[in-house]
C-alpha cells in the first residue's frame, strides 16, 4: 500500500482526515491512503510514481494531465484522488508495455508529433478516447478532440498527423505519411 | 475555486456517485429538466436538444473544451455563478429554474434570482442543487448561443444566449441574456421585450440587438474594450435572430 500521507503533508497533524481508497491503474489493483484533498494527478505522479501524467497548468487548461476514467477523459489535476476510488484509471504508461509501443506513440515518433515532450501524454491519452470512440476521425474530429490540450512547440500539425497515423495502423491499413490542411 | 484560494471548505460532499442524478428528459408537458450529474458531454451528445431546446443545443459545444465537458455539469456551472458562464446566460433567457433541496423539501429558484453575484448563488448552507427545469416553450422554441472566446476553453470575451418561442411567425415568448459583460450574467428584458407579440422582421431584430448592446456593462480588459465588447452583443443578438428569420422565410 502506498501512504501519501507522510509526502504530501510531512508531519500532519493528527486531526487530518485520511481515506483509504483502491484504483484500478492501467489493469493494476492499487491503494493509497490519501488526504481527501489529493488531487488524482499527484497521486499518480507522486504515490504510484507514474510520472508520465504530466501537471502543466494545474486548472484544467493545458490537458497535459488527461488520464482516462472508466474510459473518459479527464484533467486528473481536477479531480481529487478520493473521487477515483473504485473506478478505473489509465495513464500513458497503460498504453503499452516497456519494450512496444501502442499505435499512438508509434505515430507521434514517426511523424515528429512531439518536440519538448511535455504536452504529449495527455494528447496521446484524449487521442486514445477519440480513437476508442471514432477509429477513423477526420482531421477536424482529431483537433476538436484535442482542443483541450494545449502544445506551446508544434503547432499542433504533426500531432493531427500523428494521431491520423495511429488510426490507420490501428485500422490495419497503410501509414504512408498523412496530409493535413496548413 | 479552492485551487484559487477564493473557497477553504471545511468539508466537501461529492455528489458524483449518486445514483440517478445524470439525466435530462423532457416531462409530457414539455418542461426540460437536467439533473445536478448530467455533464455538458451528454448534453453535447442530447438528440432531445438537438431537436426540442436549439439554445441549449447551441452552448453546450461551446461550454469550455472537450475534455472538461466529461466531467463539468449544467448545474454545476449555474450554481459556481461565475459570469463569464455559459449555462447561466442561456439558463436566464429560457426563464428556466434551479430546483434545490434540503432539510425542509425541494423549492424551485427562478435562475435570474438564482446566480447573486459573482461566484454567488441563493442555496442555503444545508441545500443541494438537484436539477435544472427549462419550463415548457410557448409556441416552437428557436434560438442560439453565440460566444467570442480567444481559444477553446479561455473565459469567454462575450457570449449571447437567445431563446424565442413562435406561433406562427409571432414571436409568443423571447428571452436574451448576456455572458462576461457584467458583474453578473445579465438579463436584456428590454432587447426581450421588444421581439414579443410581434413578427421577426429587420427592424424588430436591430432594435432588440441595440437594447441588448444597452444592456451590457462591459469593462475593457485584455480581452478587449468595453465598445468592442458592446459592439460583439450587438452583432451575436442580430446574427442569431437574423438567422432564425431566414430559416422562417425559407421554410415558407
Amino acid at each position: 500500500m502506498t501512504s501519501l500521507f507522510q509526502e504530501i503533508t510531512p508531519g500532519a497533524a493528527q486531526e487530518i482526515p485520511v481515506r483509504e481508497i483502491t484504483v484500478m491503474v492501467n489493469g493494476e489493483r492499487r491503494s493509497a491512503v490519501v488526504e481527501p484533498r489529493l488531487a488524482l494527478a499527484h497521486l499518480l505522479r507522486q504515490g504510484f510514481k507514474l510520472t508520465g501524467t504530466h501537471t502543466g497548468c494545474d486548472t484544467s487548461n493545458c490537458g497535459a494531465c488527461t488520464v482516462l476514467v472508466d474510459g473518459r477523459p479527464v484533467k486528473s489535476c481536477t479531480m481529487f484522488a478520493v473521487q477515483a476510488d473504485g473506478h478505473d484509471v489509465m495513464t500513458v504508461e497503460g498504453l503499452a508495455g516497456p519494450s512496444e509501443l501502442h499505435a499512438l506513440q508509434e505515430g507521434f515518433k514517426e511523424e515528429h508529433g512531439l518536440q519538448c515532450g511535455f504536452c504529449t501524454p495527455g494528447m496521446m491519452m484524449a487521442s486514445k478516447a477519440l480513437l476508442d470512440e471514432n477509429p477513423s476521425p477526420t482531421e477536424d474530429e482529431i483537433r476538436w478532440a484535442l482542443s483541450g490540450n494545449l502544445c506551446r512547440c508544434t503547432g499542433y500539425q504533426n500531432i493531427v498527423k500523428a494521431v491520423m497515423w495511429a488510426a490507420s495502423k490501428l485500422d490495419g491499413g497503410d501509414t504512408e505519411p498523412a496530409e493535413v490542411d496548413s | 475555486m479552492m485551487k484559487l484560494r477564493f473557497a477553504s471548505p471545511e468539508m466537501l460532499v461529492d455528489i458524483n456517485e449518486i445514483p440517478d442524478l445524470d439525466y435530462h428528459r423532457i416531462d409530457d408537458d414539455g418542461s426540460i429538466r437536467v439533473g445536478a450529474v448530467c455533464r455538458h458531454a451528454d448534453l453535447e451528445r442530447s438528440s432531445l436538444l438537438a431537436t426540442r431546446q436549439p439554445t441549449m443545443a447551441a452552448a453546450a459545444p461551446l461550454v469550455a473544451d472537450p475534455i472538461v465537458r466529461m466531467r463539468g455539469t449544467l448545474v454545476g456551472s449555474v450554481c459556481h455563478a461565475d459570469p463569464q458562464g455559459d449555462w447561466a446566460s442561456v439558463m436566464t433567457a429560457l426563464d428556466a429554474s434551479i430546483v434545490a433541496q434540503g432539510p425542509n423539501g425541494r423549492r424551485s429558484i427562478a435562475v435570474r434570482d438564482f446566480v447573486r453575484g459573482p461566484f454567488q448563488n441563493a442555496l442555503a448552507f444545508d441545500e443541494v442543487a438537484v436539477e435544472a427545469v427549462v419550463p415548457a416553450p410557448k409556441g416552437e422554441p428557436a434560438g442560439g448561443y453565440l460566444k467570442l472566446e480567444r481559444r477553446v476553453g479561455d473565459y469567454a470575451t462575450v457570449g449571447v444566449a437567445v431563446a424565442i418561442d413562435r406561433v406562427g411567425s409571432q414571436v409568443s415568448r423571447a428571452g436574451i441574456a448576456l455572458t462576461a459583460v457584467g458583474p453578473a450574467t445579465m438579463a436584456a428584458d428590454a432587447a426581450a421585450h421588444a421581439l414579443t407579440g410581434r413578427p421577426l422582421t429587420t427592424d424588430t431584430i436591430g432594435e432588440a440587438a441595440e437594447l441588448a448592446a444597452q444592456a451590457a456593462q462591459p469593462k475593457t480588459d485584455h480581452r478587449g474594450s468595453a465598445d468592442f465588447k458592446r459592439q460583439l452583443v450587438r452583432v451575436f443578438t442580430s446574427r442569431i435572430l437574423t438567422g432564425l428569420l431566414r430559416s422562417e422565410e425559407e421554410a415558407a
